[in-house]
């Protein structure tokens, strides 16, 4: 099923469902001809689009609204702070193009602090689902759920099956491996699970979590992943300063939990802009590239020898 | 407008000017600026917008939205004196124990939202009118907004998506008292003509004396001035109206007055006596 698709279900079963965008119809072509006045196009105007949202939810209904992420979630941001925010209304946000998905457009176009400013909001929800089934199987509870949201869209086909069920709250976790765990979220769950199967082969015993929600976040997964792996190591496409990182920062720091990282995120920098896997080329972001970095990680604290991994240079003819 | 009614509307707009001159001390408020849209919110509520204490939550009423959310305590006096809350509620000023401080919080019954950032609510109310007409219903929705907000660059994206989706549901109300914080607007953002700006955006602009209530009876019982056109009224006022010692005085801005200056500044509005101010503006912005 496509995101339009559902959209198109669950404005026919729940006319309190409304879809709004700042002309951004990407995901959303063909709703118009089917929604009629239910589908309201504002133009480039992002501030307008969510205090009207909040007006509209005022009076009862659920606005889904679509924008660039970087434009929805920095242009619009004291309008979703203030309108949205302020009081918890069931606005969904849902943004274009986070993080890496931005691939050709350059620095203007690239959300790195979308979850850092989403989930600083008091009681917004923030929603990264790995790919396109992760999406349309979190959809229908985020409508449901009466607190406001943002979702980093992602439409990419999955890369492997999921065998948890969506939850709110709940993360799914992939192998119980307990040398290294991969926390990780949005599309780059995909190369993170590569980068596992690759560590794996060799030995080293990966566990991959993607946390579906990051606000609220399964605490639970991350403390297990913490206090029975050698090495956590996140992988993000935002900056390091308010994303996963400093999302687990805060939990450990209040458990007063401990565990080696390595952090994968964009620190103090935009990304050179480009085709999307040419981007993770130059990132060192793709599956391979996480794999070896990991091990070079692994290296340089001396913890091979502990694994009892094979040698690198197999490793690398693996690669 | 017959003179019982015209007497009745202005001793209401004094309870309500009593009211924000109280609210003046013990912390202040934005006095200049409450003053000079007093009898604006007085005649809407009492004459104009279709809702009471016992609708609030009604979905037919018509919406009242201050987008100019540090005026609020003309909007408070208004909704004490007609019952939507206990006068005796507004000794809670400042005081942590209730929610009434310099910019509206929509738990008080009769705020429809929070404001005190500039420039939001023209787009609140851009989406309340576009459910009201998706339902088909006759209700409308009114924003007062003040002439310094229309610096905001939202306020005009919204006027270019109202008239856009034609809400003529929609009327927008500036409270044009000549005065942004700190000095007039002509010498800061001059917003003259102002009514052809609104024109070039697709409104349907009226301008009348913001302290009549004779033109404003006129000009509100013409609503939508032009079917399928959001409707704005410039209101022109007076910063500080009903006080000779605080009118058109840029330094009136903010006062956290004494008590004594609150006695006389009552005595002032009742025509009995002059108010000698010594407390300073202080600037919040």
């Amino acid at each position: 099923m496509t995101y339009e698709e559902l959209l198109r279900q669950i404005t026919t079963d729940d006319d309190r469902v409304l879809v709004m965008t700042a002309e951004n119809r990407a995901a959303i072509r063909n709703l118009p001809q089917h929604l009629g006045e239910r589908l309201i196009d504002v133009g480039i105007s992002e501030m307008t689009m969510i205090g009207a949202a909040a007006g509209l939810a005022l009076r009862g209904r659920i606005p889904i609204v679509h924008a660039l992420a970087t434009f929805l979630t920095l242009r619009a941001f004291e309008f979703i702070r203030t309108d949205v925010g302020i009081p918890s209304l069931p606005v969904k946000l849902v943004g274009a193009v986070p993080g890496f998905l931005s691939d050709g457009n350059g620095p203007t176009h690239q959300a790195l602090e979308d979850i850092s400013l989403m989930r600083g909001i008091p009681g917004m929800q923030v929603f990264a689902p790995a790919d396109n089934d992760e999406m349309i199987s979190g959809i229908t509870a985020i409508i449901a759920s009466p607190r406001p949201w943002y979702i980093r869209f992602n439409s990419l086909p999955a890369v492997t099956e999921h065998h948890e069920p969506f939850a709110i709250g709940k993360a799914e976790e992939h192998g119980d491996g307990k040398d290294v765990a991969i926390l990780t979220y949005g599309f780059l769950f995909r190369e993170a699970w590569t980068a596992a199967q690759l560590l794996n082969a060799e030995g080293i015993r990966c566990r991959v979590v993607n946390l579906r929600t990051l606000k609220p976040l399964d605490e639970a997964a991350v403390i297990r992943a913490v206090n029975e792996c050698a090495m956590l190591v996140t992988v993000e496409d935002h900056f390091k300063t308010g994303g996963l990182v400093s999302i687990l920062a805060e939990l450990c720091l209040e458990k007063q939990i401990m565990c080696p990282l390595l952090p994968i995120a964009l620190e103090e920098r935009w990304f050179r802009p480009a085709t999307l896997p040419r981007v993770l080329e130059h990132e060192e972001c793709t599956g391979q590239d996480i794999a070896a970095r990991i091990l070079t990680e692994l290296e340089r604290r001396g913890y091979r020898h502990d694994l009892q991994v094979l040698s690198e240079s197999h490793f690398k003819t693996y690669l | 407008m017959q003179a019982i009614e015209r007497d009745q509307l202005e001793t209401l707009a004094l309870r309500v000017r009593e009211h924000i001159i109280r609210l003046s001390t013990d912390g202040g408020c934005f006095i200049g600026a409450s003053l000079s849209c007093a009898d604006l919110i007085t005649y809407l509520y009492s004459h104009v917008l279709d809702i009471s204490p016992e609708r609030v939550d009604d979905p037919a009423r018509d919406y009242f939205l201050l987008s100019k959310g540090h005026d609020v305590p003309a909007l408070y006096g208004t909704l004490a004196e007609l019952g939507y809350f206990d006068r005796a509620r507004l000794a809670n000023h400042l005081k942590a124990t209730d929610n009434l401080y310099w910019h509206p919080n929509r738990s008080i019954p009769g705020v429809e939202f929070h404001s005190g950032s500039l420039g939001h609510l023209l787009s609140v109310g851009v989406g309340v009118a576009l459910d009201i007409r998706m339902r088909k219903n006759a209700n409308r929705v009114f924003v007062l907004l003040g002439d310094g907000e229309l610096n905001e660059g939202s306020i005009w994206e919204s006027c270019l998506v109202a008239q856009a989706h034609h809400l003529d549901n929609l009327v927008a109300i500036v409270d044009r008292n000549s005065f942004q914080a700190n000095t007039r607007t002509e010498s800061l953002i001059p917003l003259e003509p102002l009514e052809d700006k609104f024109t070039a955006f697709g409104w349907s602009p009226r301008r009348i004396d913001g302290h009549s209530f004779d033109q404003m009876a006129e000009v509100f019982s013409s609503l939508p001035f032009e079917k399928g056109k959001p409707s704005v009224v410039i209101a022109d006022t007076v910063r500080g109206k009903g006080l000779p010692s605080i009118e058109e005085r840029a330094d009136r801005w903010f006062v956290n007055f004494s008590s004594e200056e609150v006695a006389m500044l009552l005595d002032e509005l009742h025509g009995i006596g002059d108010a000698a101010l010594t407390s300073e503006t202080l600037f919040v912005r």
